[in-house]
C-alpha cells in the first residue's frame, strides 16, 4: 500500500477544523474478504467431511483428470503477476501500460473460464449425479463466479486508468489496489481448492 | 494513504428530508439509521409477538383446535425467524450500534455510511417477503433451523423464500458487522485509546468478529441447501446419499455464535447503563473486556452442543461439553462485575434500572439451565423439549429483550430530548417481568416431564401448566400496551430532558439533546474515563 500525505486543510462552517482520517477501505475490504474466505472454509469443511464420512459406491469412484486445472493454475497464478505489474505501471503513471497489464490480466481469467467450462462439458459426471459430483460442481462453480465478478472488475477498472478521462492515477490507486487483492485473494482460493478437491 | 474530508461531498445532509420524514428517506446519518433499525425492528416485533400469542393460544388446548397443524409449523417457524433475524439482531446490533458507536468513539458517523445505509435497507424487503410468504403456497414449515430433511419434504416455495430472505438478513449484518469493525478500530478520535473505550464498543467489536467469521458460513449452508430443494442435489439428503448432521454442523457453526451475536451486545449495553444509575464506576473494567473477548473465542468452538443427539462421537461430546462449561467463566465474571458495580451505589429505581435488574435476573436463570444443557446426560434427557425452549426464551427474552427496553428508556432523552413517563415505565415493567417469567418458568417442568416442543398438540395431564404459561404471554402481550401509549405521548407532550438528564459521563450526553448531525458542534471530546463516577475527571474539549 501507498503511503501519501494528502491531508488538506479544509475549511468546515467557516471554522479552522483539521478533518482528516486514515483511509480504511482496504481495511474494511480485507474485513469482507475474511468473511468470504469463511464461505469458502464452510465448503471446504462440508467437501472433507462427506469425503470422510461419505464414501461413494465404488462404480461411481472417478479420477479427476489433472491437465486442465494444472494449466489453470497456472493461468491464474501468471494473471497474479501481471496484475501486479498494472499496479507498477500505475504508480508510476504509466497508464497505457498499465491498461495493457490489465487487458492481459482479464484475458487470463478469461480463458481460466473457458478451460474451466471445457472442464466441465467432458466429465462424466453431472451436478446430481452423486454427492462428489455435487460437492465439485458447487465448489469450482461458486469459485468460478468470483473469477467472473473479478474480470468484470479487471475490465472496469482498465476502463478507468484509460489516459484521457480515467479517474486512475498514482494519486488514486484504491480501485486498483482493492480489485488487486480481490484477485489475489481469488487466486489463493484457487490454489487451496486445487489441492483439496484435485490432488487429495 | 489518508483522506480529507471534503464538507461539500460529505455532508449532504441538507440535501435530505428534515423532521420525521427523514426516517423514510435514504439517510446517510447514523443517528437516522439507528432510529430506522429501531422501529422497523419493533414493528417486527409487534408481527412476532402477534404469532407467538397465537401459538400459546393453541397450546391452551391439548388439542390442534386453534388452527391446523402445518399452519402452527408455518406460525410458530416465522416467529422463530421474524424475532431472531428482524428484531433482536437488528435492533441489539444495528439500532444501538449505529446510534453509540460513533459517539463511544468520538467520530461523526460510520466508517462507511453509504454501506451503512444499504446495510440497513436489505432489511425491510427481505422481511416483507418472509412475513408474506405465509400466502404464497404456505410459509416455511421447519422452524428456524430449517433442519433436512423436513426442510426439504415441506412444500418448497415457502422454505426457498425463507431462505432468500435469511441470505439477505445475513447480508445486511454482515456489511454491518464489517462496518462496525473498521469504527472502532479505525475512526477513533486521536489521543483515545482502546482501553477508554465505552463497554459497548467492545460489546460490538466482538460481536461483529463473530459475525465477519460465522454469518458466511450460514450463507454457504443455506445456498447448498437450496441446491438441495431447486436442483435435487443430495447435499443434505439422505436418499440421495448425502449427509443432514453435516448441514447441522455448518448451521450451528453460525447459529450457536448467533446467540452471542444477540447477547453480547446486551452485555455492552447493560455495562452502560448500570454504572450511570447507580453512580458507581463500571467494575472490573479490564475483565469485562478480556471475557468479552474470551466469549468470542470459545463460542466459535462449542457449536456441537446443540447436537448431542445427533450421532456424535463420543469424544466431540466430551471437547463440546467442556468448552461450554468454560463460556460459564467468563460470562459468571461479567455477572458478578455488574452485581459489584450496583454494589453500594447510589441506585435510582427508574424504568432503566428496573429492566437491566429484570435481566440480570432472568439472565442468571438462562446461564445456569445453559451449563446444566451442556452436560451430555442431561441434554439427551430434555433434548427437543420445552425445557429448551424455556432455557433460550430466559437468554433472549429475558436477557436480550429486557435490555432493548432498558436502553429505550435509558437513552429515549437523548434520541428525543424528551423523558418518557416513569409511572408508565415501571408499569410496563412489572407486567413484563411477572408476564414472562409466568409464562417461561412453568416450561422448564413441562421439558423435565417430557413435553416435547414445535408439536400444537400435547398429553392433556400437561394442559394445567401449560395454560398458566399461556396467561403470561397474555399478560407480556398487555404489557406492550403501556409502553406504547409512553412513547407516542412523551414524543408529542414528554417533558423536556435537557442535554444529560442522567448527568451520565460517556461522550454521547456531551452533546445537545437530540445531537446536531454531526454529533458535535466543535471538536469530539476526549473521554478518558467513560464511568469515572465519583472521581474527580476533566473533559478535555
Amino acid at each position: 500500500m501507498t503511503t501519501l500525505d494528502s491531508s488538506k486543510e479544509i475549511q468546515k462552517n467557516n471554522s479552522e477544523v483539521k478533518e482528516t482520517h486514515e483511509d480504511f477501505r482496504m481495511f474494511g475490504l480485507i474485513t469482507f474478504l475474511i468473511a468470504d474466505g469463511m464461505t469458502f472454509a464452510g465448503f471446504f469443511a462440508a467437501y472433507l467431511t462427506y469425503k470422510a464420512v461419505n464414501p461413494l459406491p465404488d462404480s461411481a469412484i472417478y479420477e479427476l483428470e489433472l491437465p486442465i486445472p494444472t494449466l489453470n493454475t497456472i493461468l491464474l497464478l501468471v494473471s497474479s503477476a501481471t496484475f501486479h505489474k498494472a499496479g507498477k505501471a500505475l504508480l508510476k503513471d504509466k497508464n497505457s501500460d498499465s491498461q495493457k497489464w490489465l487487458f492481459f490480466t482479464a484475458f487470463l481469467g478469461i480463458i481460466f473460464l473457458i478451460c474451466q467450462l471445457f472442464e466441465y462439458f467432458h466429465l462424466p459426471f453431472g451436478l446430481t449425479d452423486n454427492l462428489f459430483a455435487s460437492t465439485f460442481y458447487a465448489l469450482t462453480g461458486f469459485h468460478g463466479l468470483h473469477v467472473t465478478l473479478g474480470t468484470l472488475m479487471i475490465l472496469i477498472i482498465a476502463w478507468q486508468s484509460r489516459i484521457n478521462g480515467g479517474r486512475l492515477n498514482s494519486q488514486n490507486m484504491f480501485p486498483l489496489e482493492a480489485v488487486e487483492l480481490y484477485w489475489h485473494f481469488v487466486d489463493g482460493i484457487w490454489v487451496i481448492l486445487f489441492i483439496i478437491l484435485y490432488l487429495l | 494513504m489518508t483522506i480529507s474530508i471534503d464538507p461539500q461531498k460529505t455532508n449532504n445532509e441538507s440535501l435530505q428530508p428534515k423532521g420525521w420524514l427523514r426516517y423514510f428517506s435514504f439517510s446517510l446519518d447514523h443517528k437516522v439509521i439507528g432510529i430506522q433499525y429501531l422501529i422497523c425492528g419493533f414493528l417486527f416485533y409487534l408481527i412476532g409477538g402477534t404469532l407467538a400469542s397465537a401459538i400459546r393460544i393453541e397450546l391452551a388446548s391439548p388439542m390442534s383446535d386453534f388452527m391446523p397443524r402445518d399452519v402452527y409449523n408455518q406460525v410458530l417457524t416465522l416467529h422463530g425467524t421474524i424475532m431472531i433475524f428482524l428484531w433482536i439482531v437488528p435492533v441489539v446490533n444495528g439500532a444501538f450500534g449505529n446510534y453509540l458507536i460513533p459517539f463511544y468513539v468520538g467520530a461523526r458517523d460510520m466508517a462507511f455510511p453509504r454501506l451503512n445505509a444499504v446495510a440497513f435497507w436489505l432489511i425491510p424487503p427481505s422481511g416483507l417477503m418472509l412475513v408474506t410468504s405465509y400466502f404464497v403456497e404456505g410459509a416455511a414449515q421447519a422452524g428456524w433451523t430449517a433442519y433436512p430433511p423436513l426442510s426439504i419434504t415441506t412444500p418448497q416455495s415457502g422454505q426457498i423464500i425463507w431462505i432468500l430472505s435469511v441470505l439477505l438478513l445475513g447480508g445486511s449484518s454482515i456489511f454491518g458487522g464489517i462496518n462496525f469493525i473498521a469504527t472502532i478500530i479505525k475512526l477513533r478520535r486521536p489521543g483515545l485509546k482502546l482501553m477508554q473505550l465505552p463497554m459497548y464498543c467492545w460489546a460490538m467489536l466482538g460481536t461483529s468478529l463473530l459475525v465477519v467469521l460465522s454469518t458466511p458460513v450460514l450463507a454457504g449452508t443455506l445456498i447448498l441447501l437450496s441446491f438441495d430443494i431447486i436442483a435435487n442435489t443430495g447435499f443434505f439428503n439422505p436418499v440421495l446419499g448425502g449427509n443432514v448432521v453435516v448441514y447441522q454442523h455448518l448451521f450451528w457453526f453460525y447459529s450457536h455464535p448467533a446467540v452471542y451475536i444477540m447477547v453480547l451486545p446486551a452485555f455492552g449495553l447493560v455495562s452502560e447503563i448500570l454504572p450511570v444509575h447507580a453512580r458507581k464506576p463500571l467494575f472490573g473494567y479490564t475483565t469485562m473486556v478480556f471475557s468479552i473477548m474470551g466469549i468470542v473465542v470459545l463460542g466459535l468452538v462449542v457449536w456441537a452442543h446443540h447436537m448431542f443427539t445427533s450421532g456424535t462421537p463420543p469424544w466431540m461430546r466430551l471437547f463440546f461439553t467442556i468448552a461450554t462449561a468454560f463460556i460459564a467463566v467468563p460470562t459468571g465474571i461479567k455477572f458478578f462485575n455488574w452485581v459489584a458495580t450496583l454494589w453500594g451505589g447510589k441506585i435510582s429505581i427508574n424504568s432503566a434500572m428496573l429492566f437491566s435488574c429484570g435481566f440480570i435476573i432472568n439472565f442468571v436463570f438462562g446461564g445456569i439451565t445453559g451449563v446444566a444443557l451442556a452436560q451430555v446426560p442431561f441434554d439427551i434427557h430434555v433434548h427437543d423439549t420445552y425445557f429448551v425452549v424455556a432455557h433460550f426464551h430466559y437468554i433472549v427474552y429475558g436477557g436480550t429483550v429486557f435490555i432493548i427496553f432498558s436502553s429505550i428508556y435509558h437513552w429515549f432523552p437523548k434520541v428525543t430530548g424528551k423523558m418518557l413517563n416513569e409511572k408508565l415505565g415501571i408499569l410496563h415493567f412489572i407486567i413484563t417481568f411477572i408476564g414472562f417469567n409466568l409464562c417461561f418458568a412453568p416450561q422448564h417442568w413441562l421439558g423435565l416431564n417430557g413435553m416435547p416442543r414445535r408439536v400444537a398438540e400435547y398429553d392433556p395431564q400437561f394442559q394445567f401448566v401449560n395454560q398458566i404459561s399461556s396467561l403470561g404471554a397474555l399478560l407480556m402481550a398487555i404489557s406492550t400496551i403501556p409502553f406504547l401509549i409512553n412513547v407516542f405521548l412523551s414524543v408529542r407532550k414528554g417533558k423536556n430532558a435537557g442535554d444529560n438528564p442522567w448527568n451520565a459521563l460517556t461522550p454521547e450526553w456531551l452533546t445537545s439533546s437530540p445531537p446536531p448531525v454531526e454529533n458535535w458542534e466543535g471538536e469530539a471530546p476526549l473521554v478518558e474515563e467513560p464511568y469515572g463516577y465519583g472521581k474527580e475527571i476533566s473533559v478535555q474539549k
